[in-house]
């Protein structure tokens, strides 16, 4: 089959490749940019593990093909950092909430958080659980990933944060 | 899972897209939000030879009110839908809904087109398109014509959408300012398919049920329309005994498979209590 040439850019710099118009982008971003950060789980759209933020979307990279990205502007885990290499508040949160286990579905937990939080910088528990319910975490029971969240949220607003009694 | 090879088309105005469907004929199919048919062609359940991508066309988005209608593209996404003061305001049940699809990721790329014209009687959209009276706009190569969506569908995966034909938008009549709404969905989990759900949209005068329709999701091959049970409560108070004859007369009607959600008696069981619930809720609201 005939390869086609996708531009888009990613973590902020512009990529380009060659690929079949099957490819899926979370192939691409894997194994043609060497960005292994996104993973792949289930493949059939359910684990969210795959996430990515493709310009102001959360979208699963598994049910999307690469050539459909074209042009576009898309941020992985591995451009969620500060500019200075320092842990982004989302970042800070998953490792003082202790907000993983085995880490698995943390970059697609990250992603999905971050754009979560732009859309509703104060969002309540419920619904913080409801917007990474495309997400599956297979460890933690999702309390400490809830509690990452909040940390974060709180630490862009600028207020203390307050751990919810248990 | 890597799909199978395909072609892979872009076109840029509805035209085109009719044209390359026309001429590439079964072996094509159109790309919505590909939240259906990515994962079924990953399954290698769909392996067409072509993709004509419906992305690239201006015009098929968006919602806007047109005298007494609001008309909605069809590559309006659920989160287009959800993040609308249109829809939140005047279709307040396709809001609910909507929240009911899948999960966040999904909505930002499954539409409204893709979940009525697919044809799968899981989809939640197509009952809601029966209660409301809404009418869809095809456009083929023989031109355009508009469909009721109570004339559409007429099996699992099979609608009235003949080769070449495409969904581009779908106008809903506007609803009384005061009716009671609600969308009861039973599931497994969230992301799920419904096991059983009801759509309710009625209007309440003086205490009474002045009107109302009542949709079914997954309780048959195709989205109900429940008639003779929204016609049990009209003219009623919704007493218990209008509940429970409502709700008999719409799991009259169903005819479920029996799938991993639960066998054809439970399924019908539960559609009735779906039922019973939406019917409350709704009128509820109602002003």
């Amino acid at each position: 089959m005939a390869k086609t040439h996708v531009t888009m850019k990613v973590n902020g710099a512009e990529v380009e490749g060659l690929v079949e118009p099957r490819t899926l982008l979370v192939h691409f971003i894997r194994e043609n940019l060497l960005l292994t950060g996104t993973h792949i789980g289930c493949e059939t759209t359910h684990c969210g593990a795959c996430t990515i933020d493709i310009d102001g979307m959360s979208v699963k990279s598994c049910t999307m093909f690469a050539v459909q990205a074209q042009g576009s502007d898309i941020t992985t885990i591995e451009g969620v950092a500060n500019a200075d290499g320092s842990l982004s508040a989302l970042q800070e949160g998953f490792r003082m909430m202790h907000g993983l286990q085995c880490g698995f579905c943390t970059p697609g937990m990250i992603l999905r958080a971050q754009r979560l939080l732009k859309e509703n910088p104060s969002p309540s528990e419920e619904e913080i659980r409801m917007g990474i319910s495309g997400n599956f975490c297979r460890c933690t029971g999702y309390q400490n990933i809830v509690k990452a969240i909040q940390y974060a949220a709180a630490k862009i607003n600028g207020v203390q944060f307050q751990e919810a009694a248990e | 899972m890597i799909p199978g090879p395909f072609s892979y088309h872009r076109p840029a105005s509805v035209a085109d897209a009719v044209k390359l469907l026309s001429k590439l004929g079964d072996e094509a199919r159109p790309l919505a939000g590909g939240h259906s048919l990515v994962p079924m062609m990953k399954l290698r359940l769909a392996t067409p030879e072509h993709l004509v991508d419906l992305h690239g066309i201006a015009g098929l988005k968006g919602i806007r009110r047109d005298g007494n209608k609001i008309v909605i593209g069809a590559m309006t996404t659920q989160h287009e839908l959800l993040a609308s003061d249109v829809i939140k305001t005047s279709l307040p049940i396709l809001h609910e809904t909507a929240l009911l699809i899948a999960d966040p990721q999904v909505r930002y790329r499954g539409t409204l087109g893709g979940n009525v014209a697919n044809g799968d009687p899981g989809n939640d959209m197509p009952a809601l398109m029966l209660v409301l009276g809404a009418v869809y706009r095809l456009e083929g190569p023989g031109g355009g014509r508009d469909i009721a969506a109570s004339e559409f569908y007429q099996g699992a995966y099979f609608t009235a959408l003949e080769p070449g034909e495409i969904l581009t938008s779908i106008s809903i009549p506007a609803v009384a300012a005061a009716h009671g709404y609600a969308y009861e969905k039973l599931k497994r989990k969230v992301g799920d398919y419904a096991t059983a759900a009801a759509a309710v949209v009625l209007t309440m005068a003086g205490g009474k049920v002045a009107t109302c329709a009542i949709g079914l999701t997954n309780l048959h091959e195709t989205p109900l329309l429940a008639t003779d049970a929204a016609n049990a409560v009209i003219g009623t108070s919704l007493d218990a005994a209008t509940l429970k004859k409502a709700a008999a007369a719409a799991v009259a009607i169903m005819s479920p498979a029996a799938d991993a959600r639960g066998p054809v008696e439970y399924r019908k069981h539960v559609g009735g209590i779906m039922v019973t619930r939406a019917l409350q809720r709704a009128a509820a609201r109602a002003s």
